[in-house]
């Protein structure tokens, strides 16, 4: 395994790692912002308020079940599900009358959510800092190509991001509902022309985009400390993955996320102070030779 | 002056106002002269971004950063060199406007969302820049205690320069919307594709519009260090654009003092609601749904709705 590390130091490798593990999490979340835009064409700013909430709704859930593993996974599908109401109130209740409206509305409507949503948290969880423990099983490290150790709960989020992107795949290009959102992303009307209730269908879109947000959160807790204000820098972060990779579509978004997550940590190797500039620079330089995104968008 | 921008009872309205803003340190406390003080600069802030946004249509979703470079810069130029300080005034705007040239030419090839998301880009690569740069911009602290020429100093100076800088800004801005110029960026607004038919060079003129906003927010920055002086990162951070966006809406971005108006109402609520709970933002949320659920052209869209004539002149319905 030596042949490696000749070609890719140790200290880059486990960079090209870490920054695959925060390319999970990113793509989680921008690929539920990315199927709003594309199907809504909301550019949902609360959607990272959402993802905060998923975090301190699994600090809850892991803490009510006393911290174990039991806790872990509950917290895992129950704060996903807790956002996912939330969306689904917050659509009926509010954005379903303005789906007309031009696009600034909808930001700044958007925008108004994340403003009360940051509120409600520190109503209900308070302004201090949270941590959600690392469940018994992921506790720990693991070597790899020999001797690299790598966390085994990062090695976890490797795992869970592909199996999101395919589920998230299935559903879109095989199931009915997907179909019926692709059409109604096109021609709204048409859909509704031939008998089908699209409200509702863009409420389930909706609610599945806000579920992963969601899930972002969730699976985002154990590794950072879940605190009022993370929203507000991730949110910035998903649009431009979403731009980047061509607005509404999935694999762009993975494309995004991946580009956003290793020119972040690798851009650290290169410049501590500001390694964070990276994947802004390539956002810049993607957006000047492909103003509309790297892949195909649905707009 | 207020001839050219009001007419009838507006006039009138207009010399009082005026009247008593003037006469406003002979009454107030302090406390409040500082907020005035706020209100105009931050209304000269939402009204330069209504040059691009309402009249010019375009997505500037990040013009807080002008603000903040324009503020920075003459912080920098105050504490950092021994130059004059009337000197540091002039540079912190035209930093602000070589900015808007710099990111306009950036991003002006791209249209709508997509330029909205590429400004937010690279504003937000500024504030990173300023936030993290500790050595030269003092990092998360900010600058404080800025020294200030004798003039400026007391309360009642510094609000006096900020009333007249910016009068004087909102007459320049107003001949602007009013000019040959305004008329094509209005009619590039409308219909971009009509105005590059009848010979309107539309990239120039939006380029030149991000640029005079950039300049006016620069100016609105600089005036903060007079008022407040202080600097912080959070003057070029995202969410205030998107409040500067909310105060256009509110007050009306389709009228020229309508975001001077939104302003205003939501300092002084954020003034008032701040005393009694710590849930600002929850109540601006909130606020902000009503106006767009009940009030879509804003508070002065709404008073042109119901008295037809009068007060304010409307530069556009849609």
């Amino acid at each position: 395994m030596d042949f490696i590390y000749t070609i890719f130091p140790p200290k880059v490798l486990s960079q090209v790692f870490v920054g695959l593990s925060r390319t999970t999490i990113l793509f989680i979340v921008s690929s539920g912002l990315s199927l709003i835009l594309g199907v809504l064409r909301i550019p949902n700013v609360a959607h990272g308020s959402l993802y905060m909430i998923g975090a301190f709704m699994a600090f809850t859930i892991s803490k009510v079940f006393g911290g174990g593993d039991i806790g872990f996974w509950l917290a895992l599908i129950g704060a996903p599900l807790g956002v996912a109401l939330v969306s689904l109130i917050a659509e009926r209740g509010v954005f379903q009358f303005l789906y007309e409206r031009e696009h600034l509305m909808l930001l700044l409507l958007t925008f108004a959510f994340s403003l009360v949503f940051g509120d409600l948290v520190k109503i209900v969880w308070g302004a201090e800092y949270k941590s959600v423990p690392v469940p018994q099983v992921f506790q720990g490290f693991v070597n790899l190509f020999g001797g690299l150790p790598f966390p085994l709960y990062n090695l976890f989020l490797l795992i869970v991001g592909p199996i999101v992107a395919v589920v998230l795949w299935l559903i879109v290009n095989k199931t009915k509902i997907g179909k019926i959102a692709r059409a109604a992303a096109v021609d709204r009307e048409m859909v509704g022309a031939v008998g089908i209730n699209v409200s509702w269908v863009f409420a389930i879109v909706f609610v599945i985009g806000c579920l992963l947000a969601g899930l972002g959160g969730a699976l985002v807790a154990p590794t950072v400390s879940v605190t009022l204000g993370m929203d507000h820098t991730l949110i910035i972060e998903a649009f431009l993955i979403v731009i980047m990779g061509g607005l509404g579509n999935i694999w762009g978004a993975l494309l995004g996320a991946l580009i956003f997550g290793l020119s972040q940590s690798l851009g650290i190797l290169i410049w501590s102070q500001f390694g964070i500039v990276f994947p802004y620079a390539a956002v810049i330089v993607v957006l000047l030779f492909r103003p509309t995104g790297l892949l195909k968008s649905t707009w | 002056m207020l001839q050219s921008m009001l007419r009838g009872k507006g006039l009138i309205w207009g010399y009082a106002g005026l009247i008593i803003l003037f006469l406003l340190p002979l009454i107030l406390p302090r406390f409040y002269i500082y907020i005035v003080s706020i209100i105009l600069l931050t209304g000269l802030l939402a009204t330069s971004l209504n040059l691009v946004l309402g009249y010019g249509g375009i997505f500037q979703f990040h013009h807080a950063v002008f603000y903040g470079v324009g503020a920075y810069a003459t912080a920098l130029m105050l504490t950092r060199t021994g130059l004059s300080p009337w000197i540091s005034f002039i540079v912190g705007p035209i930093v602000s406007a070589a900015l808007g040239l710099i990111m306009g030419m950036i991003c002006i090839r791209l249209s709508k969302l997509y330029f909205a998301m590429l400004q937010i880009s690279l504003g937000s690569l500024v504030w990173i820049i300023v936030y993290r740069w500790y050595s030269f911009t003092g990092g998360d602290d900010g600058i404080h205690g800025i020294p200030l020429p004798e003039i400026l100093s007391s309360p009642n100076g510094a609000y006096y320069f900020t009333l007249i800088i910016t009068l004087i800004c909102f007459l320049i801005m107003y001949k602007i919307v009013k000019s040959p110029f305004g008329s094509a960026l209005q009619g590039i607004r409308d219909n971009p594709v009509r105005s590059e038919m009848i010979g309107i060079n539309v990239k120039r003129h939006q380029l030149l519009a991000l640029i005079i906003a950039g300049f006016f927010a620069g100016v609105a920055g600089f005036l903060f260090v007079v008022v407040d002086t202080t600097v912080f990162p959070d003057m070029l951070f995202w969410t205030l654009s998107l409040e500067i966006c909310i105060m256009c809406l509110l007050g009306g971005w389709f009228s020229f003092f309508g975001p001077m108006l939104g302003a205003a109402i939501i300092i002084v609520l954020r003034t008032f609601v701040s005393t009694f709970t710590s849930y600002w933002t929850l109540v601006l949320g909130i606020l902000m749904m009503f106006v767009i659920f009940f009030l879509p052209n804003g508070v002065l869209g709404y008073v042109e709705e119901k008295l037809h004539k009068g007060l304010i002149e409307p530069v556009i319905k849609e």
